[in-house]
């Protein structure tokens, strides 16, 4: 008997890996003005590092965060630094540094892809880990997936106080609004754009390891986390990272209500939502 | 009947009004200067009255008609044209084809290829460009880019044309020669509504000023009854 | 965003590009055999490539929906291939990518290009998805096999006639003043508008004119496969491949795409037997060498090393 409650608990759980990605995403984007169609790459890889780290050495995949999260952070960082920041430099207008980002993302997304299949292989990977039922007011789910809930909310109101409480937060908030003139006032811009890329990197890859919890991984998995991240970062308006992180949730709660009618159609219903978005408020629940 | 006329003209941006409640017309061959200090609403106005902008709320009439909400084209094609205050110009286009577009999209009216052209050609030579056609936009100094947007907007054959500080980044002689170049287009009939910080030019050019301040309008009179008026002065120098 | 300038004063371009069309047509005659399967290959990617540069080269709105039109006009065939004849089937292939193109444009067309490229991004993935759940819930099947048997040569001339079309089609656009007026949309979006163009509507009909060929082309593909399923019809490689000849090749010029999709789809040949497992991190790291370094393509260096010739030979006299 699926009774609302189930699916609404769901739909949290869901929710909140959603917002993870795309608070990552909206880094990107939102500061970095990357549009990083290779962001799932990031999730896919985090997965993938995390079910080696466990199945290979036995280690805890909550551990596993560890490894996963610097080091896609370093990634990410290096990456801006060498690859986007070049593009920046060599862009005659914000309009053209977006759209020859967002094709090097692209790109990215190909190279990693293939880069994992030729270390991970095509099969689909999965293990066991808290698989012990909870017991939540008669809705009952598996204790991975309410770790990676707590997780998810844990992490995420974490960056979210970051970004609003701290002088780094400060510095990423005011380049988020204007780059240019935020490097005239004294903020190390260059830092603090590659910082953001690391981070979302690093937000993509604790989401992955996350998703390895609950669910099978595999090589080709990240493009439909981009797309979902693309959608909820739309739904929650471009540019604001606390957006994300409710739009995410909303969206689990719709993926997880299109679930017990049919999952295959989750994809579909997403979509639906980002039609309605762009008909209706494209600049979304808390865009500018 | 004024060629142009906006009533109650607002708009608000994230809580803040740009424009609030602002009443304006322009007469028909008539030259209307649009002053404040910076941040007033301005450029917001000329906006809405493109159709880059909606009111809300707000009507706005051009020759009689409710233009209210229409979109930049329509508004270009019934005869409003404007140009920019960071100059628009297609930058990596030959100045030829940049009027061309004018003639071809925003004029009343079939014109062939041909005939396009010529008008183009006459179009530089009527804004002092004379030599300029086949080099590309992005080539031109700062005054002939601006001389550049005003032929694109006359190709458009309008009968109101708005300008965003023309005279910005111009030199002593240049602005002579801007305002010179209104007073021509003036000549062929066009109505012109133009903001301007360079006060010698508005107050020879202008038959009528309008004051904005934080979205609303404080003053509106002759260039005399706005150089003496003391709530001007106060905008201007006091705060 | 990316548009770059194109010339137009290339007179001879028509003239050769009538000479290649009429060697491309007596071609099978001359060499029978693997050669066709070969050049018709190079010309399906010069399609797609073309078809993507018709609209994304001078607006600068990128498009990665190439592989959703391509995957509708496969699944055009294998659905309705053996009820209709085969140009008919074709230009159905054309007729219902258009129409998912004119779906996709009237809705993101009219806001910035970012929920362009967003939208038509996750397209591909979407149409995988949904043509999977209705196969499954309708058809009963997850793929289909595909018994049409036409020979090569036929395939070779219908893809040689669509190319012919969109070559037609292209110059055609490029020389009217649409053609100007996409470039000043790509020049400063909102100037055009206010120079009396309606940009959304031209956007949108560009866009859907581009996605004809691009359904056509996959139509005829599909008769190659025996057998599809969503995941070989809407393939994200399809729309990665024509954005890469494009850029490859330089955008700014007609025959810029031409040339990268020939050059680069013989390349591909080598590439995909030479290194199998490595074949998408090579050509990604292309895309992003040409991304970085050859902003105007191929035709750009070319340009350049011309350029640098004319210089050499003033300074030697």
């Amino acid at each position: 008997m699926v009774t609302i409650l189930n699916v609404v608990i769901a739909g949290l759980l869901l929710g909140g890996l959603y917002a993870l990605i795309a608070m990552g995403l909206s880094m990107q984007y939102g500061v970095a003005r990357v549009a990083n169609f290779s962001h799932g790459e990031f999730i896919m890889l985090g997965g993938m590092i995390t079910w080696t780290l466990r199945t290979v050495f036995g280690v805890n995949p909550l551990l596993g965060l560890a490894v996963c999260g610097p080091l896609a952070f370093v990634i990410g960082y290096l990456l801006h630094r060498t690859l986007f920041k070049r593009l920046s430099a060599t862009s005659a207008s914000p309009g053209i540094f977006e759209s020859r980002s967002m094709l090097a993302s692209f790109s990215l997304m190909f190279i990693i892809q293939n880069i994992a299949s030729i270390g991970w292989g095509p099969e689909i990977r999965g293990y066991s880990y808290l698989h012990t039922p909870v017991d939540l007011a008669g809705a009952v789910f598996g204790a991975n997936r309410l770790v990676t809930l707590g997780f998810a909310l844990a992490i995420g109101l974490g960056f979210y106080l970051f970004v609003a409480r701290t002088r780094m937060g400060k510095a990423i908030r005011a380049a988020a609004q204007d780059a240019s003139t935020a490097g005239l006032m004294g903020v190390n811009i260059n830092l603090v754009l590659a910082l953001c890329f690391g981070f979302g990197a690093a937000l993509a890859a604790v989401a992955g390891m996350l998703i390895s919890m609950c669910y099978p991984v595999r090589v080709v998995m990240g493009q439909e986390y981009t797309i979902i991240a693309l959608i909820v970062v739309v739904l929650g308006g471009l540019g604001s990272i606390p957006g994300s992180f409710v739009g995410g949730f909303l969206l689990g709660l719709v993926g997880s209500v299109v679930t017990t009618v049919d999952p295959s159609l989750s994809l579909v219903a997403y979509y639906l939502i980002f039609v309605l978005l762009l008909l209706l408020r494209p600049k979304g629940i808390m865009g500018k | 009947m004024p060629i142009l006329e906006g009533q109650g003209v607002t708009r608000h941006f994230g809580g803040l009004a740009a424009v609030a409640g602002v009443d304006f017309h322009v007469g028909e061959g008539e030259a209307v200067g649009l002053i404040g200090p910076n941040g007033a609403g301005k450029t917001t106005l000329f906006n809405l009255v493109s159709g880059a902008l909606v009111p809300r709320p707000g009507t706005i009439r051009f020759k009689g008609e409710n233009v209210t909400g229409f979109r930049p084209h329509k508004i270009c094609r019934m005869g409003i044209a404007r140009t920019f205050q960071s100059v628009k110009v297609f930058a990596d286009m030959p100045a030829l084809e940049n009027v061309l577009l004018g003639l071809l999209f925003g004029a009343p009216g079939r014109v062939s290829p041909a005939d396009a052209a010529r008008e183009a050609a006459e179009l530089l030579d009527f804004v002092g460009l004379p030599a300029v056609g086949a080099s590309a936009a992005k080539d031109l100094t700062l005054a002939n880019q601006k001389r550049l947007e005003i032929a694109r907007a006359l190709a458009t054959k309008p009968q109101l044309l708005l300008l965003d500080e023309l005279m910005a980044g111009l030199n002593p002689t240049e602005v002579g020669q801007a305002m010179e170049l209104v007073t021509r287009i003036r000549a062929r009939g066009i109505a012109i509504f133009m903001i301007e910080h360079v006060m010698k030019a508005i107050m020879s050019v202008c038959d009528r000023i309008i004051v904005l301040d934080h979205g609303k309008k404080i003053a509106e009179g002759t260039p005399r009854e706005i150089a003496t008026s003391k709530a001007v002065v106060e905008v201007y120098l006091g705060e | 965003m990316m548009a770059v300038r194109i010339d137009p004063r290339k007179v001879w371009l028509p003239g050769l590009s009538l000479v290649i069309l009429l060697l491309l047509a007596v071609l099978p005659y001359l060499r029978p055999g693997y050669t066709i399967v070969l050049v018709y290959t190079i010309l399906m990617y010069v399609v797609l490539t073309m078809s993507w540069a018709l609209f994304s080269g001078p607006t600068g709105y990128i498009s990665l929906a190439p592989a959703a039109f391509f995957g509708v006009g496969i699944y055009t065939s294998a659905m309705l291939g053996k009820a209709l004849p085969l140009p008919v089937l074709v230009c159905v292939g054309g007729l219902i990518s258009a129409c998912l193109a004119l779906l996709v444009g009237a809705l993101t067309l009219r806001l910035k290009g970012i929920y362009f490229a967003f939208f038509t991004f996750g397209l591909v993935e979407l149409m995988k998805n949904f043509v999977l759940w209705y196969e499954v819930k309708f058809s009963g099947v997850r793929g289909r096999f595909l018994v049409i048997r036409i020979d090569n040569i036929t395939i070779y001339y219908i893809l040689l006639a669509i190319l012919a079309a969109l070559l037609l089609t292209t110059y055609v656009i490029r020389r009217s003043k649409y053609g100007l007026a996409l470039q000043s949309i790509g020049q400063d979006e909102e100037a055009a508008a206010h120079t009396g163009i309606n940009v959304t509507l031209l956007k949108v009909v560009i866009f859907a004119v581009s996605a004809i060929f691009i359904g056509a082309a996959g139509a005829i593909w599909a008769i190659r496969l025996t057998y599809i399923d969503p995941y070989i019809a809407f393939d994200a490689l399809n729309s990665f491949m024509p954005v890469l000849m494009a850029i490859f090749g330089g955008i700014g010029q007609i025959y810029g795409p031409i040339l990268g999709a020939a050059v680069f789809s013989y390349l591909r040949e080598i590439l995909i037997t030479r290194f199998p497992y490595h074949y998408m991190l090579l050509i990604g790291t292309i895309l992003l060498v040409a991304i970085l370094f050859l902003p105007d393509g191929l035709v750009g260096l070319v340009q350049k090393w011309h350029q640098r010739a004319l210089r050499g030979q003033h300074a030697n006299t």
